[in-house]
């Protein structure tokens, strides 16, 4: 085993070495610029990248037409939502999200307030997932986005899409979603989902970072979105600049391998994932974050109470995982996504979130629940706050000297 | 962040970790900081009736690294002190020998608050009057 053991693949996925060696060509043998006309260089370009928009589009199940190449997710859902609200302003200037979404929506959002656009953030319930009665008494007559993402990256809670969208649907409002974590890890269908935007990045399934894409429906309807870039009018006009040749090689190589393997590999890394969940809850006060039915199945967030995250983050070293925590601390920001479950008015707890991936072995998760275990039941025996709580010592109750 | 090479260690191997009974009169206990704020730090202290001489020293920590570190080496410099000496200690003796960031200053500074606190309790308990300290933190 090489330390420390990557267990953070929600951050990203190294890459497998077949795309790697997808994408070789294109740096200095085919660099050709998809754009030109008039040789050989930027026809084989072009041909390249058409195989990986077939490629791309196939895993979520769309036309390659509707696949408009971005530099990754976060430009992806700003192009969704600012160009929305661009387009369609003349219609509304409502825009409806939750509070769990990634930073790169989120900070969309804001910036569409900033131009003059209104924002319902839904908060989820304590599972993480939203109530479908919420997001209807949210629309008005203004109302031309709902935003709202397939899998979360924090808890790995997998939203009811088809239920959003039909809401989405009958309202005549457009839905979009940031599937960065979903695609390629369970099935994401636009047609049957009902999607009209989606964003989607390469990293996160063993693909380059620095490419992703944003799917534009174009029919029933037919959506359009304001560029947020002047340029030459690559992608449809949505989204200027040269296309990355090689990382969309890469992409199209990663989504076809997640197609073919995807799932068999839900199914390997979902019994892992229940297999470090299982072993890692026999310990006390510990618990899982997010529901435990819909959710991604390479994610485990867990919570153990009385133990400080940043002292588990030094005790948890021989493992890369992602620590969250509902308490600040000075150097540990609190998790926004663990806060909106409620989690704040629990005291004194820290978490972790597991990410495997193709590459995790079992080997690897034995070593991980061994590792926590110590590291928790460590910070425990040194924990004033495990002792009172052993003692049956209510924390809530004690009058603390904060500074 | 990179810890210095003593904080990691005293986070790897403690000093007295553990609880005094904190009844007894001849020990006194200081409780500081908040869970809310990621630190909570217990140190007691057990004095000698006869010589006023610190003879065991305990901690528990709730926090990161530098806290722990902080009230393990403050357990450690407490033992063999007498009362008056160990009211001297001074947070930024701590600091210095753990070689504390800026943003971990504040460790440094529960853990002179919680002997101080220590201290009074044990005061207190023998009939004594807390002694004011106009750096209190806490």
């Amino acid at each position: 085993m090489n330390f420390p053991i990557y267990l953070d693949n929600n951050s990203t996925t190294p890459m497998d070495p077949r795309v790697l060696e997808s994408m070789l060509p294109f740096f200095n043998e085919k660099f050709g610029n998809a754009a030109s006309r008039n040789h050989s260089f930027g026809w084989s370009a072009e041909e390249a990248v058409d195989y990986a928009r077939e490629q791309v589009g196939r895993l979520i199940g769309s036309t390659s037409k509707e696949i408009i190449f971005t530099s990754g997710a976060t430009e992806a859902n700003n192009l969704a939502i600012k160009g929305v609200y661009e387009m369609y302003g003349s219609q509304g200037n409502h825009m409806i999200t939750v509070t769990t979404e990634h930073k790169a929506t989120l900070d969309a959002c804001k910036k569409v307030e900033k131009m003059g656009g209104e924002v319902t953030y839904l908060s989820p319930n304590e599972d993480g997932l939203i109530n479908l009665a919420d997001l209807e008494a949210a629309i008005t007559d203004k109302t031309i986005l709902i935003t709202i993402m397939y899998g979360n990256n924090e808890i790995g809670v997998v939203q009811d899409i088809k239920g959003i969208s039909a809401i989405a649907k009958k309202n005549g409002i457009l839905f979009h979603t940031d599937a960065t974590q979903a695609v390629g890890k369970i099935p994401v269908d636009v047609l049957a989902d009902g999607i009209d935007l989606l964003s989607f990045t390469a990293h996160k399934m063993y693909g380059p970072k620095g490419v992703g894409a944003l799917y534009v429906r174009r029919k029933n309807p037919r959506v359009k979105v304001t560029s947020q870039m002047d340029g030459g009018g690559h992608e449809r006009g949505m989204r200027s600049g040269t296309l990355n040749v090689p990382g969309i090689v890469g992409f199209g190589k990663a989504c076809e391998i997640c197609q073919n393997e995807m799932a068999d590999e839900a199914v390997r890394l979902g019994a892992m994932r229940d297999r470090l969940e299982k072993e890692l809850l026999t310990m006390e006060e510990a618990y899982v974050n997010g529901n435990a039915e819909h959710r991604l199945p390479h994610v485990a967030n867990i919570s153990f109470k009385f133990v400080e995250g940043e002292g588990l983050m030094m005790g948890t070293k021989d493992i890369a995982v992602s620590s969250g925590s509902a308490c600040t601390s000075a150097s540990l920001e609190p998790s926004y996504v663990l806060k909106s479950l409620g989690l704040d008015d629990e005291l004194a707890h820290s978490s972790l979130r597991f990410g495997l991936g193709r590459f995790t072995t079992d080997e690897e998760i034995d070593f991980a629940v061994d590792h926590v275990k110590t590291a928790v039941n460590k910070l425990r025996d040194m924990s004033p706050l495990w002792e009172m709580f052993k003692d049956g010592i209510d924390l809530k109750a004690i009058e603390w000297a904060e500074h | 962040m990179a810890y210095s090479e003593k904080v990691i260690d005293h986070y790897q191997n403690p000093r007295n970790i553990g609880t005094l009974d904190k009844e007894s009169k001849t020990v006194g206990t200081g409780l500081v900081g908040a869970p809310e704020c990621g630190d909570v730090m217990r140190l007691q202290i057990e004095v000698d009736d006869a010589t006023g001489v610190i003879k065991d020293a305990k901690f528990k920590t709730f926090g990161c690294g530098s806290a722990i570190a902080s009230s393990s080496l403050a357990t450690e410099w407490l033992k063999g002190k007498s009362v008056d000496d160990a009211m001297a200690i001074d947070n930024m003796e701590i600091v210095e020998e753990l070689a504390l960031p800026p943003v971990k200053i504040h460790c440094s500074v529960l853990a002179e608050d919680a002997i101080k606190m220590a201290i009074n309790d044990y005061r207190v308990k023998q009939g004594l009057e807390p002694i004011e300290d106009d750096k209190k933190h806490y």
